[in-house]
């Protein structure tokens, strides 16, 4: 018999993040993703994991990136302002390579904002949000199953391209509550970090392998090496040479850019004749879906492209849309975020509808109604 | 010349160091490597971790597991991986700004937790790196380049500061003493099993702050430190007034029975897996 709960979304997060064989949380209490780190306070000991509670936010992610470096999968959690103070290690760990996972619970800003209500503001933040250039792989889910599953495919991808990986939930997401079917172990997939398989005197730290990602060792299982913040070379000493520069600045994005089809995850409904289409993520995909289940009974004919992966963001596969279809909605919890990476991949091809909401509330299935009727 | 076992402690490949000839942080370091020698650790399982600075670049000259972290936040890294690995042996260096103004945050709470790290300050009263800035530890009075009519900031004392925040070992000792500096880092490095011990271990920059309070040679600031050391034994009979401009060293705290964060850890997952 499958295990049937009814479950919070941080706390189906927090148990995806476990199931992922994640065994070090460091973190700080902030609303509305307290929960996340609540759950692993309780589940990690019981595992012979660890869970600290730090002195604040960037103390939560250095924890997590020394556990990590010290061969655990590692996470921390935030919201908000707690996001913001994160931005200085998650560059860290960009440049360092290290796997980590970082959920982001968005609520309202900027600043202190809206600490208990919903947002989808942290889009670009997520991709642009330390200084930098990097490859950004950020998931959102839209459903407290999605909470648990996306975050193990999180996991997945930063122990396979040895860098962060970012789940984007949302207040209503994090708090809300609804069934989900526990997957058995062995079930899914659990990708682990690649190890290095020559001597200690030899390990090259940073040299990578044909796909771009270089084997990583732990601090204590025999190999010694370097761990820098710096722009370094292949031995993971710091380098002001230009060649040196320029190998590790392009691989850390070429890593994940070739392998871009790979990481992309989308959820399409009701596409195949449709000529109006929502874009839309997370909680608002929600509404947007109740609103298209009652205008197709009413044979409006209205479909829904859901991205998963924000970033990479589904470029192509909106591009193909854009070809047959006459509009693109796409309502956001924001000013307009993601709408420009869709317009980005549309090229013009079709007619984009921004639609934004700010007063910290959920888009009601009635509205989307009104915006797909604007234009049927 | 280093000793040979102290040379295998070494990434010569990766020198020349950046420290300007004459610096105090290589006594720091040799003092550092002559201890884990004399320790027998084997250096695949120490781990030597750094913020940014001067006295940060030192990790990368040693052939260990080294961790060169942002600026202020070496402690916080080292917390993860000695929860991660409570088996290796972690000496963290820091310098003053680096470890008491941006890192001042993780240093005090890291005292209060207890865990396992050996904390070395390397005290030299300036920002050195970025070319001579007033720190939370240059004196009254002295003159740094953001402080040209001299500073006004009252100073911290780390050993103090370490003291009040909950650190169960605490020493200090100038470079001008490097055998007592490397007899206080062993013991310090064998108090992790204990929990976090901090030494403060002043040193010097000719280059920034010499160079503007009329010390500018190198042997001016050991001769500066050498005349102004009082052992504790000595400064607990003197006045404040005697005290004033010098710099106590010693044993400050020693707590042979304090209970380390990993192994306070252990009972709680002990604790977990019962319920």
């Amino acid at each position: 018999m499958a295990q049937v709960e009814f479950w919070q979304g941080n706390k189906a997060l927090a148990m995806g993040a476990v199931a992922a064989g994640c065994r070090f949380f460091g973190g700080y209490p902030i609303t509305p993703s307290t929960e996340i780190m609540e759950t692993m306070a309780e589940e990690l000991p019981r595992l012979g994991g660890k869970f600290v509670q730090m002195e604040d936010e960037i103390g939560g992610i250095a924890a997590a990136i020394g556990a990590s470096i010290a061969g655990l999968k590692s996470m921390t959690g935030s919201s908000g302002p707690g996001i913001s103070l994160k931005q200085e290690l998650l560059g860290y760990a960009y440049i360092a390579e290290i796997p980590l996972v970082v959920a982001n619970v968005m609520r309202g800003g900027p600043s202190t904002g809206l600490p208990t209500k919903v947002s989808q503001a942290d889009v670009m933040q997520a991709k642009w949000g330390t200084h930098g250039d990097h490859a950004t792989i950020a998931y959102a889910p839209s459903s407290i199953q999605e909470c648990y599953e996306i975050t193990v495919r999180a996991f997945n991808m930063a122990e396979r391209f040895r860098q962060p990986v970012l789940v984007l939930s949302d207040e209503i997401i994090g708090h809300m509550r609804e069934k989900i079917v526990i997957p058995e172990p062995g079930t899914f997939e659990v990708i682990n970090r690649k190890k290095p398989t020559v001597c200690p005197d030899d390990f090259v730290p940073y040299k990578a392998d044909d796909d771009d990602v270089p084997p990583m060792a732990a601090f204590g299982d025999g190999y010694r090496w370097h761990v820098t913040g710096l722009t370094s070379n292949d031995f993971g000493f710091p380098t002001n040479e230009a060649n040196e520069i320029d190998k590790k600045a392009t691989r850390i994005i070429r890593k994940v850019e070739r392998f871009r089809e790979e990481i992309v995850e989308f959820k399409e409904e009701s596409m195949e004749d449709a000529e109006i289409v929502i874009v839309s993520y997370g909680s608002v995909s929600r509404s947007s879906l109740r609103a298209i289940r009652e205008l197709r009974k009413q044979n409006v004919k209205v479909g829904h492209f859901r991205p998963i992966s924000l970033w990479p963001f589904p470029e192509k596969q909106i591009a193909e849309i854009s070809k047959r279809v006459k509009h693109i909605i796409v309502p956001e919890l924001n000013a307009g975020q993601m709408v420009n990476e869709v317009e980005r991949a549309v090229a013009g091809r079709c007619e984009v509808h921004r639609k934004n909401l700010l007063n910290g509330e959920l888009y009601k299935p009635d509205e989307i109604m009104a915006f797909i009727k604007e234009v049927a | 010349m280093p000793r040979e076992d102290v040379k295998k402690l070494l990434r010569t490949k990766f020198m020349p160091h950046i420290w300007c000839p004459g610096c105090g942080h290589g006594i720091i370091m040799h003092a550092i490597l002559r201890a884990i020698a004399d320790l027998k650790i084997p250096k695949e399982q120490v781990c030597i971790s750094s913020g940014i600075g001067c006295s940060s670049r030192m990790p990368g000259y040693i052939d260990a597991c080294t961790l060169h972290t942002a600026h202020g936040r070496s402690l916080a890294f080292a917390t993860g991986v000695r929860l991660a690995n409570p088996d290796l042996t972690i000496v963290n260096v820091m310098g003053d700004g680096d470890g008491t103004a941006i890192g001042g945050n993780h240093f005090i709470h890291a005292c209060r937790r207890n865990i396992g790290i050996t904390a070395v300050v390397m005290n030299n009263n300036i920002y050195g790196m970025t070319g001579g800035q007033a720190s939370p530890t240059t004196p009254e009075g002295a003159f740094a380049s953001t402080a040209p009519y001299g500073a006004i900031d009252p100073t911290f004392d780390i050993c103090k500061l370490a003291e009040g925040a909950g650190a169960t070992f605490v020493a200090r000792a100038t470079v001008a003493q490097p055998v007592m500096c490397e007899q206080i880092l062993k013991k310090a490095i064998l108090h992790q099993k204990k929990g976090f011990a901090v030494v403060e271990l002043v040193s010097y920059c000719h280059t920034q702050f010499g160079r503007k309070n009329k010390r500018s040679r190198p042997m001016d600031n050991f001769n500066y430190l050498k005349d102004n050391s009082v052992m504790k034994a000595k400064a607990d009979t003197m006045t404040a007034e005697e005290l004033k401009g010098k710099i106590v060293i010693g044993e400050f705290v020693n707590i042979e029975d304090a209970r380390e964060y990993t192994k306070r850890y252990d009972e709680v997952i002990a604790r977990a897996q019962k319920a």
